[in-house]
């Protein structure tokens, strides 16, 4: 690519193929076109839909406002496209340039972006995973089948699992009139995310809202009925919930398997790959034609002491993407690099929940303006005397200020005068994160260390 | 018509739900609900939300219906 025409051939007539065609693949191949790729493109998917929106399955489609089959996301242009969904992505050979597909198929690339994203990790006993009534939510076809039945009037919905989306599932149920119990092995929700003191509060509002809330608890297994129905759980603390349905949201794994011996440095943490988005191999040297987008990457950020950072966050996927697609077809003088301020958003029990900056590396948190007891505030996170991230509830007109002082370092506690400030935000407390080696239901961010190939991980399921 | 709204840039100012009720809506004090595929009928309104939205959330179909949308279920 040194100048010798090869970038303009790429530009002109090269093939580029998208491996996962959901919000992160759509957004790089829109960014292609834009950036006047005239190549072949081919979109390779394994669900059958066209690319759609994950973030109203658990909130706009389970409150009935729409329909799971109607979240198809907008495009920005015509694409001109291959599209090969409904057809998986079975192998990689980097030598030969080309992808294996489930029906047999081989699609030779020029540059391959990789965007397979994450998957719900399912209940882990497989026979109890398989009772009629036991659902997880990451997909379209999930989400539609959960719908259809909260439509029948369950008695009983209960979710494993208090992170974002099990949170956003009881709070649906609970504005349906849906009675719900929630089991949470850490000590209350969102605690993988945003630490104990915010999570009480959000326990406090799930209870405020009819939840049956149990946590610290485990669940130890789920009864069927001799028509293979579920009907109960089991939790650890020697209690039973009876109940029809049964939500399982403990977070998620990454769609890597079908990498596995092709050399990538893809893992259960995700594919490493550099600021600039190109995938690192298995001996930590940095390809030139693979590209990783999306919640199946792990990169390294500047800001966040070069850790990488695996982020399942919207706004990262469409930032990620876009900059993978721009770097694709850019000398490398030209290439930029991926330093999207983390950020996401969740609304549940009518509270608006916004964050910036990574909260989970935060060890403290200032209250810096409204109140925990009002359940309007901004929580501001330190880390070796910065800000490293913050959250809202019902304050969310505020975050881009405290996205400014986590983008230049600024000290924690911040030193100015802090407006609004009530008498339980006057000074820096505890977080109060768990332990991390001990994962809940899995937080939206996870750190992974340094080392591109990193595969070591354990995780021990909230069972 | 499909849209998409970028919940993280979002202020909740609402100008969306007075221009286009039918499509977007409070929840909550500050939480933005909307449909994610608005009927042909709003396409009006909706182009005025998505201009009068002061921060540029609100993201419309450029496309009206990629060939993708119908078929390929191979
Ligand atoms: C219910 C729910 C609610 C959410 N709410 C929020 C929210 O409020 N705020 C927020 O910031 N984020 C939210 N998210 C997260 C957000 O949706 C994700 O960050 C985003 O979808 C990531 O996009 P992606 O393209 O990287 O991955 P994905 O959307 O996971 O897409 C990956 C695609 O690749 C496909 N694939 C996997 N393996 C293969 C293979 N071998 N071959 C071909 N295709 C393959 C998958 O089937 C999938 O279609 C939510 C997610 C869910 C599930
Ligand atoms: S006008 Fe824009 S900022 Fe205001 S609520 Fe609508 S989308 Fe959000």
């Amino acid at each position: 690519m040194n100048g010798d025409g090869s970038l303009e051939r790429l530009r002109r007539e090269g093939r580029i193929v998208v491996v996962g065609a959901s919000l992160a693949g759509l957004r790089a191949a829109e960014t292609l076109r834009e950036k006047g790729f005239a190549g072949s493109l081919t979109m390779v998917g394994d669900e059958p839909h066209e690319p759609y929106d994950r973030p109203p399955l658990s909130k706009q489609v389970l409150l009935g406002v729409t329909t799971a089959d109607r979240t198809a996301l907008p495009r920005r242009r015509d694409l001109d496209a291959t599209w090969r969904l409904g057809v998986a992505a079975t192998g990689l050979d980097m030598a030969a340039r080309r992808v294996r597909l489930a029906d047999g198929d081989e699609v030779p690339y020029d540059r391959l972006l990789i965007a397979t994203g994450v998957r719900a990790r399912p209940w882990p006993r497989p026979d109890e995973a398989e009772l009629d009534g036991v659902f997880v939510l990451r997909t379209r076809d999930d989400s539609a089948a959960l719908t259809r039945r909260l439509a029948d009037g369950p008695r009983r919905v209960f979710v494993i699992g208090a992170g974002f989306t099990g949170s956003e599932i009881a709070s649906a149920c609970r504005e349906r009139g849906i009675a719900v119990t929630v089991a949470e092995r850490a000590a209350a929700p969102l605690v993988g995310a945003l630490g104990g003191v915010v999570g009480a509060v959000a326990a406090e509002l799930q209870r405020e809202h009819g939840v049956d809330l149990r946590c610290a608890v485990m669940v130890t297994a789920l009864e069927g009925d001799a028509a293979g129905r579920v009907r109960a759980a089991h939790l650890s603390d020697g209690s039973t919930v009876e109940t029809d349905v049964v939500v399982v949201s403990l977070g998620a794994t990454r769609n890597t398997e079908w990498l596995a011996g092709s050399g990538l440095g893809a893992g259960p943490r995700g594919i490493a790959c550099d600021a600039g988005c190109r995938a690192f191999d298995i001996r930590g040297i940095v390809t030139d034609d693979i590209y990783v987008a999306g919640d199946v990457a792990r990169s390294p950020h500047p800001l966040f002491g070069y850790q990488f950072l695996s982020l399942e966050h919207w706004g990262n996927a469409v930032c990620q993407a876009e900059i993978a697609a721009h770097n694709m077809l850019s000398e490398s003088a030209d290439r930029l690099p991926h330093m999207w301020v983390p950020a996401f958003w969740s609304s549940q029990f009518g509270v608006n929940i916004k964050s910036v900056g990574v909260p989970s590396m935060g060890t403290e948190i200032l209250v810096a303006q409204g109140s925990l007891t009002d359940r309007r505030f901004v929580g501001v996170y330190g880390y070796q005397g910065r800000v490293i991230g913050a959250v809202a509830f019902d304050h969310a007109r505020w975050l881009p200020f405290y996205q400014h002082l986590i983008e230049t370092t600024a000290p924690f506690p911040p030193p100015f005068p802090l407006v609004d400030r009530r008498p339980d935000g006057q000074r820096p407390i505890d977080a109060d994160f768990p332990d991390p080696s001990l994962p809940t239901h899995g937080p939206t961010v996870t750190l992974s260390g340094y080392s591109p190939a990193d595969r070591r991980m354990t995780f021990t399921p909230a069972h | 018509m499909r849209l998409v709204v970028d919940l993280n840039r979002c202020q909740g100012y609402a100008q969306c739900a007075f221009l286009a009720p039918e499509v977007f809506a409070m929840h909550g004090e500050e939480a933005l609900l909307y449909h994610p595929e608005a009927d042909a009928a709003q396409r009006e309104k909706l182009a005025q939300a998505a201009a009068a939205c002061p921060v540029q959330a609100i993201l419309v179909d450029a496309v009206d219906a990629p060939p993708e949308a119908v078929s390929d279920e191979r």
